[in-house]
Protein backbone atom coordinates (compact mmCIF):
# COMPACT_ATOMS: atom_id res chain seq x y z
CA UNK A 1 0.00 0.00 0.00
CA UNK A 2 2.62 2.38 1.23
CA UNK A 3 5.11 1.12 -1.72
CA UNK A 4 2.54 2.38 -4.39
CA UNK A 5 1.37 5.18 -2.88
CA UNK A 6 4.99 6.25 -2.89
CA UNK A 7 5.69 4.90 -6.62
CA UNK A 8 2.61 7.51 -7.43
CA UNK A 9 4.36 10.04 -5.75
CA UNK A 10 6.82 9.38 -8.25
CA UNK A 11 4.92 9.40 -11.34
CA UNK A 12 3.63 12.73 -10.28
CA UNK A 13 6.93 14.12 -9.46
CA UNK A 14 8.49 12.88 -12.75
CA UNK A 15 5.57 14.33 -14.32
CA UNK A 16 5.85 17.58 -13.02
CA UNK A 17 9.15 17.59 -13.94
CA UNK A 18 7.95 18.39 -17.48
CA UNK A 19 5.46 21.19 -16.53
CA UNK A 20 7.93 22.83 -14.27
CA UNK A 21 9.11 25.59 -17.34
CA UNK A 22 5.04 26.37 -17.72
CA UNK A 23 4.51 26.47 -14.13
CA UNK A 24 6.96 28.89 -13.44
CA UNK A 25 5.85 31.44 -16.62
CA UNK A 26 2.04 31.07 -15.34
CA UNK A 27 2.95 31.84 -11.71
CA UNK A 28 5.14 34.39 -12.50
CA UNK A 29 4.62 35.99 -15.84
CA UNK A 30 0.54 35.26 -16.15
CA UNK A 31 -0.69 34.99 -13.12
CA UNK A 32 1.39 37.33 -10.65
CA UNK A 33 1.06 40.11 -13.14
CA UNK A 34 -2.68 39.60 -13.51
CA UNK A 35 -3.28 40.12 -9.53
CA UNK A 36 -0.62 43.00 -9.01
CA UNK A 37 -2.45 44.64 -12.31
CA UNK A 38 -5.61 44.39 -10.83
CA UNK A 39 -4.38 45.79 -7.80
CA UNK A 40 -3.06 48.93 -9.77
CA UNK A 41 -6.22 49.39 -10.88
CA UNK A 42 -7.18 50.32 -7.38
CA UNK A 43 -4.36 52.97 -7.23
CA UNK A 44 -2.55 56.16 -8.73
CA UNK A 45 0.53 55.22 -10.02
CA UNK A 46 3.32 56.55 -12.12
CA UNK A 47 6.22 53.84 -11.40
CA UNK A 48 8.53 56.28 -9.80
CA UNK A 49 7.06 56.66 -6.58
CA UNK A 50 4.75 53.81 -4.48
CA UNK A 51 1.28 53.18 -5.92
CA UNK A 52 -1.45 54.97 -3.90
CA UNK A 53 -4.64 53.29 -3.44
CA UNK A 54 -7.79 55.16 -4.60
CA UNK A 55 -10.52 52.78 -4.26
CA UNK A 56 -12.53 52.62 -7.57
CA UNK A 57 -11.65 55.97 -8.67
CA UNK A 58 -9.88 54.87 -11.96
CA UNK A 59 -12.94 52.82 -12.83
CA UNK A 60 -15.46 56.17 -11.97
CA UNK A 61 -13.34 58.26 -14.34
CA UNK A 62 -13.69 56.41 -17.38
CA UNK A 63 -17.32 55.50 -17.00
CA UNK A 64 -19.07 58.35 -14.78
CA UNK A 65 -16.18 60.78 -13.85
CA UNK A 66 -15.73 61.70 -9.94
CA UNK A 67 -16.11 64.72 -7.22
CA UNK A 68 -12.75 65.87 -8.73
CA UNK A 69 -12.35 64.70 -11.58
CA UNK A 70 -14.68 64.89 -14.94
CA UNK A 71 -15.68 61.60 -17.06
CA UNK A 72 -12.67 60.65 -19.66
CA UNK A 73 -14.16 61.38 -22.66
CA UNK A 74 -11.51 59.77 -24.71
CA UNK A 75 -11.74 56.50 -23.17
CA UNK A 76 -15.41 56.44 -24.12
CA UNK A 77 -14.15 57.69 -27.53
CA UNK A 78 -11.37 54.78 -27.59
CA UNK A 79 -14.21 52.57 -26.76
CA UNK A 80 -16.42 53.75 -29.51
CA UNK A 81 -13.86 53.54 -31.99
CA UNK A 82 -12.60 50.60 -31.08
CA UNK A 83 -16.37 48.61 -30.86
CA UNK A 84 -16.83 50.14 -34.64
CA UNK A 85 -13.49 48.74 -35.92
CA UNK A 86 -14.23 45.34 -34.28
CA UNK A 87 -17.36 45.05 -35.49
CA UNK A 88 -17.58 46.23 -38.80
CA UNK A 89 -13.97 44.91 -39.79
CA UNK A 90 -14.78 41.27 -38.50
CA UNK A 91 -17.92 40.25 -40.15
CA UNK A 92 -16.77 42.39 -43.85
CA UNK A 93 -13.49 40.06 -43.40
CA UNK A 94 -15.58 36.74 -42.89
CA UNK A 95 -18.15 37.20 -45.57
CA UNK A 96 -15.09 37.80 -47.68
CA UNK A 97 -12.70 34.93 -46.81
CA UNK A 98 -15.71 32.80 -47.15
CA UNK A 99 -16.70 34.08 -50.73
CA UNK A 100 -13.06 33.73 -51.67
CA UNK A 101 -12.51 30.31 -49.72
CA UNK A 102 -15.59 29.33 -52.08
CA UNK A 103 -13.90 30.38 -55.20
CA UNK A 104 -10.50 28.57 -53.69
CA UNK A 105 -12.39 25.31 -53.65
CA UNK A 106 -12.86 24.74 -57.30
CA UNK A 107 -11.02 22.31 -58.71
CA UNK A 108 -8.47 24.14 -60.93
CA UNK A 109 -5.18 23.40 -62.03
CA UNK A 110 -3.29 26.40 -60.63
CA UNK A 111 -5.57 26.45 -57.20
CA UNK A 112 -2.53 25.95 -55.53
CA UNK A 113 -0.47 28.90 -56.44
CA UNK A 114 -3.99 31.00 -55.98
CA UNK A 115 -4.22 29.98 -52.49
CA UNK A 116 -1.10 31.18 -51.57
CA UNK A 117 -1.44 34.28 -53.45
CA UNK A 118 -4.71 35.02 -51.61
CA UNK A 119 -2.59 34.32 -48.08
CA UNK A 120 -0.10 37.30 -49.01
CA UNK A 121 -1.92 39.57 -47.65
CA UNK A 122 -2.30 38.24 -44.51
CA UNK A 123 1.00 37.11 -44.05
CA UNK A 124 2.48 40.56 -44.69
CA UNK A 125 -0.18 43.04 -43.48
CA UNK A 126 0.55 42.91 -39.51
CA UNK A 127 4.07 44.34 -40.53
CA UNK A 128 5.03 47.67 -39.86
CA UNK A 129 6.36 47.71 -43.53
CA UNK A 130 2.44 47.57 -44.68
CA UNK A 131 1.28 49.91 -42.09
CA UNK A 132 3.83 52.26 -43.39
CA UNK A 133 2.65 51.53 -46.71
CA UNK A 134 -1.00 52.21 -46.14
CA UNK A 135 -0.06 55.27 -44.51
CA UNK A 136 1.37 56.44 -48.41
CA UNK A 137 -1.87 54.95 -50.28
CA UNK A 138 -4.33 56.97 -48.35
CA UNK A 139 -2.50 60.26 -48.02
CA UNK A 140 -3.65 63.35 -49.99
CA UNK A 141 -1.61 63.09 -52.47
CA UNK A 142 -1.54 59.06 -52.22
CA UNK A 143 -1.38 56.39 -54.53
CA UNK A 144 -5.02 56.04 -54.52
CA UNK A 145 -5.89 59.58 -55.08
CA UNK A 146 -3.07 59.85 -57.79
CA UNK A 147 -5.46 56.48 -59.29
CA UNK A 148 -8.60 58.58 -58.71
CA UNK A 149 -6.53 61.97 -60.36
CA UNK A 150 -5.06 60.98 -63.16
CA UNK A 151 -7.11 57.69 -64.32
CA UNK A 152 -10.97 58.91 -63.66
CA UNK A 153 -9.69 62.81 -63.64
CA UNK A 154 -11.53 63.49 -60.04
CA UNK A 155 -10.69 66.48 -57.97
CA UNK A 156 -11.37 67.54 -54.80
CA UNK A 157 -10.43 64.45 -53.01
CA UNK A 158 -10.21 64.02 -49.31
CA UNK A 159 -6.85 62.66 -47.60
CA UNK A 160 -8.26 59.59 -46.01
CA UNK A 161 -5.92 58.79 -43.66
CA UNK A 162 -6.02 62.93 -42.30
CA UNK A 163 -9.66 63.12 -42.31
CA UNK A 164 -11.44 62.21 -39.26
CA UNK A 165 -14.59 60.44 -41.27
CA UNK A 166 -12.42 58.32 -43.25
CA UNK A 167 -9.07 57.51 -41.38
CA UNK A 168 -10.78 54.83 -39.28
CA UNK A 169 -12.27 52.99 -42.60
CA UNK A 170 -8.43 52.98 -43.71
CA UNK A 171 -7.65 51.22 -41.02
CA UNK A 172 -10.88 48.88 -41.15
CA UNK A 173 -9.89 48.33 -44.63
CA UNK A 174 -6.53 46.96 -43.80
CA UNK A 175 -8.02 44.53 -41.37
CA UNK A 176 -10.41 42.83 -44.22
CA UNK A 177 -7.73 42.89 -46.48
CA UNK A 178 -5.87 40.48 -44.17
CA UNK A 179 -8.88 37.51 -44.57
CA UNK A 180 -6.29 34.66 -45.08
CA UNK A 181 -6.47 32.86 -41.73
CA UNK A 182 -10.14 32.56 -41.97
CA UNK A 183 -10.05 31.70 -45.63
CA UNK A 184 -8.02 28.44 -45.37
CA UNK A 185 -10.52 27.89 -42.23
CA UNK A 186 -13.09 28.02 -43.74
CA UNK A 187 -11.55 26.15 -47.21
CA UNK A 188 -10.90 23.27 -45.01
CA UNK A 189 -14.66 23.02 -43.18
CA UNK A 190 -15.79 23.24 -47.27
CA UNK A 191 -13.53 20.00 -47.82
CA UNK A 192 -15.30 18.32 -44.81
CA UNK A 193 -18.75 18.80 -46.75
CA UNK A 194 -19.92 15.47 -48.17
CA UNK A 195 -20.20 15.72 -52.22
CA UNK A 196 -23.37 13.83 -52.01
CA UNK A 197 -25.35 16.60 -49.94
CA UNK A 198 -25.28 18.66 -53.53
CA UNK A 199 -25.84 15.87 -55.82
CA UNK A 200 -28.73 14.90 -53.88
CA UNK A 201 -29.94 18.72 -54.03
CA UNK A 202 -29.07 19.02 -57.33
CA UNK A 203 -31.43 16.05 -58.32
CA UNK A 204 -34.57 18.12 -56.22
CA UNK A 205 -33.55 20.85 -58.12
CA UNK A 206 -32.25 23.23 -55.97
CA UNK A 207 -29.68 25.88 -57.46
CA UNK A 208 -26.48 27.13 -56.33
CA UNK A 209 -28.16 30.12 -53.92
CA UNK A 210 -30.56 27.81 -52.63
CA UNK A 211 -27.69 25.31 -51.44
CA UNK A 212 -25.54 27.90 -50.49
CA UNK A 213 -27.79 28.54 -48.01
CA UNK A 214 -29.18 25.10 -47.07
CA UNK A 215 -26.26 23.08 -46.72
CA UNK A 216 -22.78 24.95 -47.01
CA UNK A 217 -23.86 27.99 -44.86
CA UNK A 218 -25.68 25.49 -41.94
CA UNK A 219 -22.56 22.75 -42.46
CA UNK A 220 -19.91 25.75 -42.17
CA UNK A 221 -21.41 27.50 -38.66
CA UNK A 222 -19.73 25.98 -36.10
CA UNK A 223 -16.55 27.20 -37.95
CA UNK A 224 -18.12 30.68 -39.24
CA UNK A 225 -18.77 31.22 -35.22
CA UNK A 226 -15.44 29.95 -34.26
CA UNK A 227 -13.70 32.39 -36.78
CA UNK A 228 -15.86 35.24 -35.59
CA UNK A 229 -15.00 34.74 -31.95
CA UNK A 230 -11.37 34.44 -32.35
CA UNK A 231 -11.56 37.35 -34.85
CA UNK A 232 -12.69 39.60 -32.81
CA UNK A 233 -10.42 38.61 -29.42
CA UNK A 234 -7.81 39.81 -31.81
CA UNK A 235 -9.59 42.70 -33.39
CA UNK A 236 -10.04 43.82 -30.07
CA UNK A 237 -6.64 43.85 -29.23
CA UNK A 238 -4.91 45.49 -32.68
CA UNK A 239 -2.57 48.11 -31.93
CA UNK A 240 0.52 48.42 -34.71
CA UNK A 241 -1.26 48.94 -37.64
CA UNK A 242 -3.58 52.40 -35.82
CA UNK A 243 -0.22 53.29 -33.95
CA UNK A 244 1.71 53.45 -37.46
CA UNK A 245 -0.93 55.13 -39.46
CA UNK A 246 -1.85 57.71 -37.20
CA UNK A 247 1.86 58.33 -36.03
CA UNK A 248 0.94 57.23 -32.58
CA UNK A 249 -1.44 59.82 -31.93
CA UNK A 250 -4.77 57.94 -32.67
CA UNK A 251 -5.25 60.79 -34.92
CA UNK A 252 -6.74 62.72 -36.72
CA UNK A 253 -9.06 63.99 -33.62
CA UNK A 254 -8.85 60.41 -31.88
CA UNK A 255 -10.73 59.11 -35.14
CA UNK A 256 -8.23 56.19 -34.82
CA UNK A 257 -7.29 55.98 -31.20
CA UNK A 258 -7.99 52.14 -30.53
CA UNK A 259 -8.56 50.85 -27.30
CA UNK A 260 -4.72 49.60 -26.74
CA UNK A 261 -3.30 52.53 -28.19
CA UNK A 262 -5.30 54.50 -25.29
CA UNK A 263 -3.55 52.52 -23.07
CA UNK A 264 -0.73 52.59 -24.50
CA UNK A 265 -0.59 56.40 -24.40
CA UNK A 266 -1.80 56.79 -21.28
CA UNK A 267 0.52 53.88 -19.45
CA UNK A 268 3.47 54.72 -21.04
CA UNK A 269 3.00 58.29 -22.69
CA UNK A 270 1.73 59.91 -19.64
CA UNK A 271 2.73 57.08 -16.81
CA UNK A 272 -0.53 56.70 -15.20
CA UNK A 273 -0.20 53.14 -15.00
CA UNK A 274 -3.22 52.72 -12.35
CA UNK A 275 -5.37 53.95 -14.88
CA UNK A 276 -3.99 51.93 -17.80
CA UNK A 277 -4.15 48.50 -15.44
CA UNK A 278 -7.75 49.15 -14.98
CA UNK A 279 -8.14 49.74 -19.02
CA UNK A 280 -6.76 46.79 -19.18
CA UNK A 281 -8.94 44.89 -16.85
CA UNK A 282 -12.15 46.36 -18.47
CA UNK A 283 -10.97 45.03 -21.83
CA UNK A 284 -10.57 41.53 -20.09
CA UNK A 285 -13.74 42.14 -19.25
CA UNK A 286 -15.30 43.29 -22.37
CA UNK A 287 -13.82 40.32 -24.41
CA UNK A 288 -15.12 37.65 -21.96
CA UNK A 289 -18.13 38.82 -21.53
CA UNK A 290 -18.47 39.22 -25.43
CA UNK A 291 -17.03 35.28 -25.91
CA UNK A 292 -19.58 34.62 -23.28
CA UNK A 293 -22.72 36.17 -25.43
CA UNK A 294 -21.12 34.32 -28.63
CA UNK A 295 -21.03 30.92 -26.97
CA UNK A 296 -24.62 31.26 -25.35
CA UNK A 297 -26.20 32.57 -28.61
CA UNK A 298 -24.08 29.92 -30.72
CA UNK A 299 -26.71 27.26 -29.47
CA UNK A 300 -29.14 28.51 -31.74
CA UNK A 301 -27.27 30.01 -34.59
CA UNK A 302 -24.81 27.43 -34.72
CA UNK A 303 -25.76 23.49 -35.86
CA UNK A 304 -23.67 20.31 -35.25
CA UNK A 305 -24.05 17.98 -37.54
CA UNK A 306 -24.73 14.16 -36.72
CA UNK A 307 -21.22 13.62 -37.80
CA UNK A 308 -19.54 15.41 -34.74
CA UNK B 1 -20.65 25.10 -78.80
CA UNK B 2 -21.03 21.54 -77.66
CA UNK B 3 -20.53 20.86 -73.53
CA UNK B 4 -17.40 20.36 -73.35
CA UNK B 5 -16.31 23.73 -74.99
CA UNK B 6 -18.82 25.88 -72.59
CA UNK B 7 -17.08 24.00 -69.28
CA UNK B 8 -13.89 25.06 -71.20
CA UNK B 9 -15.03 28.68 -71.42
CA UNK B 10 -16.54 28.56 -67.64
CA UNK B 11 -13.25 27.40 -66.39
CA UNK B 12 -11.43 30.50 -68.49
CA UNK B 13 -13.55 33.14 -66.96
CA UNK B 14 -12.85 31.75 -63.45
CA UNK B 15 -9.34 31.40 -64.12
CA UNK B 16 -9.57 35.02 -65.62
CA UNK B 17 -11.37 35.96 -62.54
CA UNK B 18 -9.37 34.82 -59.57
CA UNK B 19 -6.22 36.43 -61.22
CA UNK B 20 -7.98 39.96 -61.42
CA UNK B 21 -9.13 39.50 -57.67
CA UNK B 22 -5.80 38.42 -56.96
CA UNK B 23 -3.91 41.24 -58.90
CA UNK B 24 -6.18 43.88 -57.68
CA UNK B 25 -5.33 42.82 -53.99
CA UNK B 26 -1.32 42.51 -54.01
CA UNK B 27 -1.74 46.09 -56.45
CA UNK B 28 -0.12 48.31 -53.87
CA UNK B 29 2.41 45.77 -52.00
CA UNK B 30 3.12 45.51 -56.16
CA UNK B 31 3.21 48.81 -56.11
CA UNK B 32 5.26 49.26 -53.13
CA UNK B 33 8.25 47.11 -54.53
CA UNK B 34 8.05 48.98 -57.60
CA UNK B 35 8.56 52.35 -56.03
CA UNK B 36 11.59 51.30 -54.26
CA UNK B 37 13.62 51.11 -57.08
CA UNK B 38 12.47 54.76 -58.44
CA UNK B 39 14.02 58.11 -57.70
CA UNK B 40 12.49 59.73 -55.33
CA UNK B 41 10.87 62.37 -56.91
CA UNK B 42 8.89 59.99 -59.30
CA UNK B 43 7.40 57.90 -56.55
CA UNK B 44 4.49 59.72 -56.06
CA UNK B 45 3.94 60.70 -59.48
CA UNK B 46 3.95 57.48 -61.08
CA UNK B 47 0.45 54.92 -60.59
CA UNK B 48 2.19 52.03 -62.71
CA UNK B 49 4.21 49.26 -60.87
CA UNK B 50 7.32 49.37 -63.29
CA UNK B 51 9.86 51.84 -62.66
CA UNK B 52 10.33 53.90 -65.47
CA UNK B 53 14.01 54.84 -64.16
CA UNK B 54 15.15 51.99 -62.05
CA UNK B 55 17.65 52.91 -59.12
CA UNK B 56 19.25 51.23 -56.37
CA UNK B 57 19.63 54.41 -54.63
CA UNK B 58 16.74 54.21 -52.28
CA UNK B 59 18.37 50.60 -51.01
CA UNK B 60 22.07 52.25 -51.03
CA UNK B 61 20.63 55.17 -48.56
CA UNK B 62 18.24 53.34 -46.83
CA UNK B 63 20.82 50.52 -45.49
CA UNK B 64 22.82 52.97 -44.27
CA UNK B 65 20.33 53.90 -42.07
CA UNK B 66 19.60 56.96 -39.28
CA UNK B 67 22.77 58.73 -37.63
CA UNK B 68 24.97 56.13 -36.86
CA UNK B 69 23.18 53.11 -36.65
CA UNK B 70 22.65 50.94 -40.00
CA UNK B 71 20.14 48.81 -41.07
CA UNK B 72 22.29 45.94 -40.87
CA UNK B 73 22.44 46.63 -37.11
CA UNK B 74 18.07 46.72 -37.34
CA UNK B 75 18.11 43.18 -39.21
CA UNK B 76 20.86 41.30 -36.78
CA UNK B 77 18.61 42.21 -33.66
CA UNK B 78 15.45 41.36 -35.41
CA UNK B 79 17.21 38.11 -36.57
CA UNK B 80 19.27 37.32 -32.77
CA UNK B 81 15.70 37.84 -31.24
CA UNK B 82 13.29 35.87 -33.19
CA UNK B 83 15.82 33.15 -33.75
CA UNK B 84 16.14 32.73 -30.27
CA UNK B 85 12.22 33.21 -29.20
CA UNK B 86 11.63 30.47 -32.02
CA UNK B 87 14.10 27.90 -30.61
CA UNK B 88 12.82 28.55 -27.72
CA UNK B 89 8.98 28.00 -27.78
CA UNK B 90 9.52 24.72 -30.08
CA UNK B 91 11.78 23.52 -27.05
CA UNK B 92 9.41 24.51 -24.06
CA UNK B 93 6.13 24.71 -25.23
CA UNK B 94 6.75 21.02 -26.95
CA UNK B 95 7.98 20.06 -23.31
CA UNK B 96 4.79 21.41 -21.43
CA UNK B 97 2.51 19.77 -24.40
CA UNK B 98 4.34 16.59 -24.29
CA UNK B 99 3.45 16.97 -20.68
CA UNK B 100 -0.17 17.49 -21.39
CA UNK B 101 -0.90 15.24 -24.51
CA UNK B 102 0.58 12.20 -22.85
CA UNK B 103 1.66 11.94 -19.31
CA UNK B 104 -0.58 10.99 -16.16
CA UNK B 105 -0.64 13.21 -12.97
CA UNK B 106 -2.42 14.87 -10.46
CA UNK B 107 -4.37 18.12 -11.19
CA UNK B 108 -3.69 17.67 -15.37
CA UNK B 109 -7.05 18.77 -15.46
CA UNK B 110 -7.13 21.95 -14.00
CA UNK B 111 -3.41 23.08 -15.27
CA UNK B 112 -5.04 21.94 -18.54
CA UNK B 113 -7.70 24.20 -18.49
CA UNK B 114 -6.06 27.48 -17.24
CA UNK B 115 -3.36 27.22 -19.76
CA UNK B 116 -6.54 27.55 -22.55
CA UNK B 117 -7.64 30.31 -20.53
CA UNK B 118 -4.35 31.96 -20.97
CA UNK B 119 -4.38 31.51 -24.52
CA UNK B 120 -7.93 33.88 -24.99
CA UNK B 121 -6.24 36.23 -22.47
CA UNK B 122 -5.69 40.10 -23.62
CA UNK B 123 -1.61 40.22 -23.00
CA UNK B 124 -2.37 43.65 -21.52
CA UNK B 125 -3.33 42.53 -18.37
CA UNK B 126 -0.20 41.29 -17.80
CA UNK B 127 1.95 44.08 -19.92
CA UNK B 128 2.23 47.35 -17.24
CA UNK B 129 3.52 44.61 -14.06
CA UNK B 130 5.72 42.81 -16.45
CA UNK B 131 6.92 46.06 -17.48
CA UNK B 132 7.77 47.57 -13.89
CA UNK B 133 8.98 43.82 -13.49
CA UNK B 134 11.63 43.57 -16.57
CA UNK B 135 12.43 47.39 -15.42
CA UNK B 136 13.19 46.51 -11.65
CA UNK B 137 15.93 43.87 -13.03
CA UNK B 138 17.52 46.41 -15.31
CA UNK B 139 16.23 44.43 -18.16
CA UNK B 140 14.84 47.77 -20.55
CA UNK B 141 16.41 48.37 -23.73
CA UNK B 142 17.77 45.02 -23.58
CA UNK B 143 16.15 41.48 -26.01
CA UNK B 144 15.76 39.87 -22.70
CA UNK B 145 11.74 40.94 -22.04
CA UNK B 146 11.05 39.93 -25.25
CA UNK B 147 12.95 36.45 -26.02
CA UNK B 148 12.98 35.09 -21.73
CA UNK B 149 8.92 35.07 -21.15
CA UNK B 150 9.66 32.07 -24.40
CA UNK B 151 11.63 29.81 -22.09
CA UNK B 152 8.41 29.64 -19.96
CA UNK B 153 6.24 28.72 -22.46
CA UNK B 154 3.78 31.67 -22.65
CA UNK B 155 2.58 31.59 -25.66
CA UNK B 156 -0.06 29.00 -25.17
CA UNK B 157 -0.87 29.14 -28.77
CA UNK B 158 2.17 26.76 -29.68
CA UNK B 159 1.30 24.15 -26.80
CA UNK B 160 -2.16 23.51 -27.63
CA UNK B 161 -0.97 23.35 -31.22
CA UNK B 162 1.43 20.68 -30.24
CA UNK B 163 -0.77 19.16 -27.28
CA UNK B 164 -3.25 18.72 -30.37
CA UNK B 165 -0.56 16.82 -33.21
CA UNK B 166 0.69 14.72 -30.60
CA UNK B 167 -2.93 13.53 -29.45
CA UNK B 168 -2.97 12.47 -33.07
CA UNK B 169 0.08 10.47 -32.61
CA UNK B 170 -0.67 6.44 -32.05
CA UNK B 171 0.21 5.31 -28.35
CA UNK B 172 1.07 2.39 -29.03
CA UNK B 173 4.88 3.09 -29.58
CA UNK B 174 5.50 4.84 -26.37
CA UNK B 175 3.34 2.39 -24.49
CA UNK B 176 5.79 -0.38 -25.70
CA UNK B 177 8.60 2.13 -24.72
CA UNK B 178 7.44 2.30 -21.43
CA UNK B 179 7.13 -1.73 -20.94
CA UNK B 180 10.88 -1.97 -22.89
CA UNK B 181 12.00 0.51 -19.99
CA UNK B 182 12.09 3.56 -21.66
CA UNK B 183 11.78 6.63 -19.24
CA UNK B 184 10.08 9.34 -19.71
CA UNK B 185 12.37 12.22 -20.84
CA UNK B 186 13.56 9.03 -23.02
CA UNK B 187 9.94 8.60 -24.59
CA UNK B 188 9.74 12.43 -25.46
CA UNK B 189 13.33 12.53 -27.18
CA UNK B 190 13.84 9.67 -28.46
CA UNK B 191 9.76 9.13 -30.07
CA UNK B 192 7.92 12.03 -29.41
CA UNK B 193 9.75 14.85 -30.79
CA UNK B 194 11.03 13.25 -34.20
CA UNK B 195 7.32 12.35 -34.53
CA UNK B 196 6.63 16.39 -33.99
CA UNK B 197 8.54 17.60 -36.55
CA UNK B 198 6.15 19.22 -38.82
CA UNK B 199 4.08 20.69 -35.78
CA UNK B 200 8.08 21.71 -34.54
CA UNK B 201 7.97 23.50 -37.77
CA UNK B 202 4.80 25.05 -37.97
CA UNK B 203 6.15 26.36 -34.47
CA UNK B 204 9.36 27.73 -35.35
CA UNK B 205 7.87 29.01 -38.59
CA UNK B 206 4.68 30.97 -36.53
CA UNK B 207 7.09 32.41 -33.60
CA UNK B 208 9.36 33.45 -35.92
CA UNK B 209 7.15 35.62 -37.83
CA UNK B 210 4.79 36.54 -34.96
CA UNK B 211 8.27 38.30 -33.25
CA UNK B 212 9.16 39.69 -36.40
CA UNK B 213 5.88 41.71 -36.14
CA UNK B 214 5.43 41.91 -32.33
CA UNK B 215 5.80 45.97 -32.49
CA UNK B 216 3.82 46.51 -29.35
CA UNK B 217 6.77 44.90 -27.06
CA UNK B 218 9.82 46.30 -28.96
CA UNK B 219 8.66 49.90 -28.60
CA UNK B 220 7.79 49.42 -24.95
CA UNK B 221 11.24 47.23 -24.32
CA UNK B 222 13.94 49.06 -26.85
CA UNK B 223 15.08 52.24 -26.22
CA UNK B 224 18.22 53.16 -27.91
CA UNK B 225 18.88 53.17 -31.91
CA UNK B 226 21.31 50.25 -31.69
CA UNK B 227 19.14 47.60 -30.08
CA UNK B 228 16.30 48.45 -32.25
CA UNK B 229 14.57 46.05 -34.56
CA UNK B 230 13.44 45.76 -38.09
CA UNK B 231 10.36 47.51 -37.64
CA UNK B 232 11.43 49.55 -35.30
CA UNK B 233 13.80 51.04 -38.07
CA UNK B 234 11.47 51.53 -40.42
CA UNK B 235 9.34 53.61 -37.62
CA UNK B 236 12.06 55.61 -37.01
CA UNK B 237 12.14 56.66 -40.38
CA UNK B 238 9.20 57.48 -40.68
CA UNK B 239 9.44 59.80 -38.07
CA UNK B 240 12.64 61.66 -38.90
CA UNK B 241 11.64 61.72 -42.45
CA UNK B 242 10.55 64.40 -44.59
CA UNK B 243 9.21 63.81 -48.09
CA UNK B 244 12.66 62.61 -49.59
CA UNK B 245 13.10 59.99 -47.66
CA UNK B 246 10.10 57.61 -48.67
CA UNK B 247 12.22 56.12 -51.45
CA UNK B 248 14.97 54.63 -48.75
CA UNK B 249 11.55 54.04 -46.56
CA UNK B 250 9.90 51.48 -48.84
CA UNK B 251 13.42 50.42 -50.12
CA UNK B 252 13.51 49.06 -46.30
CA UNK B 253 10.29 48.06 -45.84
CA UNK B 254 10.68 45.77 -49.00
CA UNK B 255 13.63 43.60 -47.35
CA UNK B 256 11.57 43.91 -44.08
CA UNK B 257 9.32 41.77 -46.16
CA UNK B 258 11.66 39.35 -47.36
CA UNK B 259 12.28 36.80 -44.22
CA UNK B 260 8.34 36.06 -44.41
CA UNK B 261 7.64 35.85 -47.74
CA UNK B 262 10.86 33.17 -48.16
CA UNK B 263 9.69 31.75 -45.74
CA UNK B 264 5.84 31.09 -46.85
CA UNK B 265 6.90 29.86 -49.97
CA UNK B 266 9.54 27.25 -48.98
CA UNK B 267 7.31 26.34 -46.51
CA UNK B 268 3.73 26.69 -47.13
CA UNK B 269 2.21 23.30 -45.81
CA UNK B 270 2.74 23.90 -42.52
CA UNK B 271 1.09 27.39 -42.66
CA UNK B 272 -1.43 25.56 -43.88
CA UNK B 273 -1.08 23.33 -40.97
CA UNK B 274 -0.98 25.98 -38.16
CA UNK B 275 -3.92 27.65 -39.26
CA UNK B 276 -6.14 25.05 -39.85
CA UNK B 277 -5.29 23.44 -36.78
CA UNK B 278 -6.16 26.33 -34.63
CA UNK B 279 -7.16 29.23 -36.51
CA UNK B 280 -6.23 31.49 -33.92
CA UNK B 281 -4.70 34.91 -34.61
CA UNK B 282 -4.29 36.79 -37.43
Amino acid sequence: MNLSKKRRLQENLGSYMFLVPWLIGFFLLTLYPMGYSLYLSFTRFNIRTPPQWIGLNNYLVMFKGTETLSRDERFLNSMWVTFRFVFISVPVKLVFALVVAMLMNKKLRLIGLYRALYYIPTLLGGSVAIAVLWRRLFASDGLLNMILHTIFGLTNLPAWISNPTYALYTLILLAVWQFGSPMIIFLAGLQQIPREYYEASAVDGAGPIRQFFAITLPSLSPIIFFNFVMQMISAFQSFTQAFIVSGGSGGPLDSTMFYSLYLYIKGFGFSEMGYASAMAWVLLIIIAVLTAISFKSSGTLVSYGSGE
Amino acid sequence: MNRKQTDLAKRLVLNLFIIALALGMLYPILWLLGASFKPSNRIFTEVSIWPSVATLDNYREGWRGIGIVGFDTFFKNSFVICILSALANAIFCSLTAFAFARLKFKGKNLWFALMMITLMLPSHVTTIPRYIMFRRMGWINTFLPIVVPKFFATDAFFIFLLVQFIRGLPRDIDESATIDGCSKFGIYTRIIMPLTVPALITTLLFSFLWTWDDFFNQLLYLTSPNKYTVPMGLRLFLDSSGMSSWGPMFAMSVLSLIPAFILFFSLQKYFVRGIATTGIKG
